[in-house]
């Protein structure tokens, strides 16, 4: 079942919350809609759910289209950020309550929602905790009883808001690669919310960076960590240190060192701005050449990964480098050391006039290491 | 050496015996004499109060009355609450403050009014008439005075439960395939129905307890029209003390039976809230 959304647009009071949205969500794929509050991800999934409609656009669903199918025929598997379930019903009766309201002619027998109901439980694993009332159960057990209720129903369309937000750290790790198995096994298209994006990045096949209201990528986790594509996903996936970069006579510069050349002669305006990853920036003692100087400030220890703080008077600013904690032990690396930093992969863009960076015009610079 | 329990507030032992003490004198020792001045009654009188066909249809006017009256405010109220939560519309909070007028009136006042408005030459009453319904001077106006009193209760409990209530739970009702029917009855009423209850049980209190509006637009026809109350203000009247005693015992009785059935009810109602703290 591929689901095809072109041009949506949804506007509340002065606020566009989906603007121009398009976007192919294909069979069996698991895909996460990420992005900060108020991005507009919350909205699209409302609207394939059926619970919000678009000003303008379609949705389409193979040829069917979708916006004509009121929420109750959708066959959408929803699961909520604070669960909502039946607080009046026990487990069992949640997870049978899709199939016991449905008219008499197609509403299985008894025994059959019984039978389904029993084989649901165990696969989310709560097959001896039917009987209780979901207030008896933790977070982690109450999203998978969402979970095998939005499943009853056999729906076409897996939607997830933000399933692990209200979950602690640990249940969360664990219960998003048992939804990444069950997933698997399943073959359910899958969509889910999430402002997290170690989870989209963990457990998508496919993540859709959103910000005001627009994709602003699309792509595998690796594209959209290697790749990314415009200055808000270089700003809100992973760390990126943010550097100006300035451009002269045909050569591109920053912090008064050569980074190589102009990658847009025809552009009148002088400045640009890099991205550099804490990971592509290289950390030596000796001095050399294309690297900045620099005095370690700080060492931030992370289990394996150290987080170094530079001080870089040429650039006016403090950059964070990553690297082994091994190498800062070897190295015997002290804050207060008088260090060389150099970029080695820098993502660019070339800012307009009114200092707005051109995301069509990025370019992906790979300064030389000094000999 | 005994380890004590630590509170968050201290004064546990100070309270709960300020908390009896104050409910002993407000309201235990009153009940108390209540039963002691009835006991004054012997069994012949007993029997003669609680046979009199007048005891029996005033007892019966009285209760049925406001069951009646406590099931409508019960469902009128669940509506205006409702109303009053999910919809945004101009002068929503002048009709929410219009809500507790009940409260504030003096009732003796409500009851005038509201024979002004449902009498036989009123501005309403003299269009019903004709149509053969009569409410003032009837039993039918009864039970006007009684919903009038106690339909603040039912509004006032269930409209912060209301607001509580999670959206999500209805949407998620709503993708299961739920009509908004089966939405309604299937998730948002047992959500509602112990709040629903208590506001029942305080509207069925506040009624079968009400005596100013009542007598006002009742015209207390022996047989007809005569609330239990009423009568023990006559007996009073006569100075038979012990018989009013007496049926103002038997009136506590059948309240408090009445209550206990609804607390049980209500806490069937509510068995898969989280109990204990």
């Amino acid at each position: 079942m591929t689901l095809e959304l072109s041009h949506l647009h949804r506007r509340y009071a002065g606020f566009a919350a989906l603007d121009d949205v398009s976007l192919r969500i294909e069979p069996g794929e698991f895909l996460a809609l990420l992005g900060p509050s108020g991005s507009g991800k919350t909205t699209l999934l409302r609207i394939l759910a059926g619970l919000d409609y678009p000003d303008s656009g379609s949705v389409r669903q193979n040829d069917r289209d979708l916006l004509a199918v009121d929420a109750r025929q959708r066959k959408v598997g929803l699961v909520f950020q604070h669960y909502a379930l039946f607080r009046h019903l026990t487990v069992s009766e949640n997870v049978a309550f899709g199939l016991r309201i449905r008219p008499r002619k197609s509403r299985p027998s008894r025994a059959e929602i019984n039978e389904r109901v029993e084989r649901l439980l165990k696969r989310v694993q709560l097959d001896d905790l039917g009987k209780r009332y979901t207030s008896q159960l933790s977070g982690g057990q109450r999203q998978r009883v969402a979970l095998a209720r939005a499943l009853a129903v056999e729906p076409d369309l897996l939607l997830l808001d933000e399933p692990f937000g209200a979950l602690d750290a640990q249940v969360r790790v664990a219960l998003r690669r048992w939804l990444r198995n069950l997933h698997e096994e399943l073959g359910l298209t899958s969509v889910f919310v999430t402002h997290d994006q170690e989870e989209a990045l963990e457990l998508a096949d496919r993540v859709a960076v959103m910000n005001r209201g627009r994709i602003e990528q699309i792509g595998t986790p690796e594209a959209i960590y290697q790749q990314p594509a415009t200055p808000f996903v270089c700003e809100f996936i992973g760390k990126n240190n943010r550097i100006p970069l300035q451009r002269a006579n045909g050569v591109l510069t920053g912090g008064q060192r050569q980074l190589g050349a102009d990658p847009w002669p025809g552009n009148a305006v002088g400045s640009a701005i890099g991205y550099v990853r804490p990971e592509h920036l290289l950390v030596s003692s000796a001095p050399s050449q294309g690297g900045w100087a620099a005095q370690l400030r700080h060492i931030y220890l992370a289990g394996g990964v150290a987080h170094l703080e530079l001080d870089v008077p040429a650039l006016g600013q403090v950059l964070e480098a990553d690297m082994s904690s091994d190498e800062v032990a070897q190295r015997g690396l002290q804050p207060g050391q008088a260090l060389v930093v150099q970029p080695r992969l820098i993502t660019a863009f070339p800012l307009n006039a009114q200092g707005e960076a051109d995301a069509a015009a990025r370019h992906v610079l790979q300064p030389q290491a000094a000999p | 050496m005994a380890r004590q329990r630590r509170r968050v507030l201290p004064g546990f032992g100070i309270s709960l015996g300020y908390a009896l003490t104050y409910l002993g004198l407000i309201v235990l020792l009153p009940l108390a004499a209540l039963v002691w001045k009835a006991s004054a009654l012997d069994v012949d009188g007993w029997l003669r109060l609680l046979s009199a066909p007048r005891t029996l249809a005033a007892l019966k006017l009285s209760f049925g009355g406001a069951l009646i009256a406590a099931l409508f405010n019960a469902v009128a109220g669940l509506l205006v609450a409702w109303v009053l939560v999910r919809y945004r519309f101009p002068g929503r909070r002048l009709i929410d403050a219009l809500v507790d007028l009940p409260f504030a009136l003096p009732t003796a006042v409500a009851g005038i009014a509201l024979t002004a408005i449902y009498a036989p030459n009123g501005w309403l009453g003299q269009y019903l008439l004709p149509l053969g319904i009569k409410i003032a001077y009837a039993p039918a106006g009864v039970l006007v005075a009684m919903i009038f009193v106690g339909f603040p209760y039912v509004v006032r409990t269930l409209q912060p439960v209301l607001e509580t209530l999670d959206r999500d739970v209805e949407e998620a009702a709503e993708s299961l395939g739920a009509t908004r029917l089966q939405t309604f009855v299937r998730v948002i009423v047992p959500a509602l129905l112990p709040t629903l209850l208590t506001g029942f049980a305080l509207a069925l209190a506040r009624a079968v307890g009400e005596y100013g509006s009542v007598i006002f637009i009742a015209g207390n026809i022996p047989l007809r029209s005569e609330i239990a109350p009423l009568l023990i203000v006559q007996k009073l009247e006569q100075f038979d003390y012990a018989g009013a005693a007496a049926l103002g015992t038997v009136m506590l009785g059948f309240s408090l039976l009445l209550l206990v059935a609804i607390a049980l009810l209500q806490r069937w109602s509510g068995r898969w809230a989280e109990r204990g703290a």
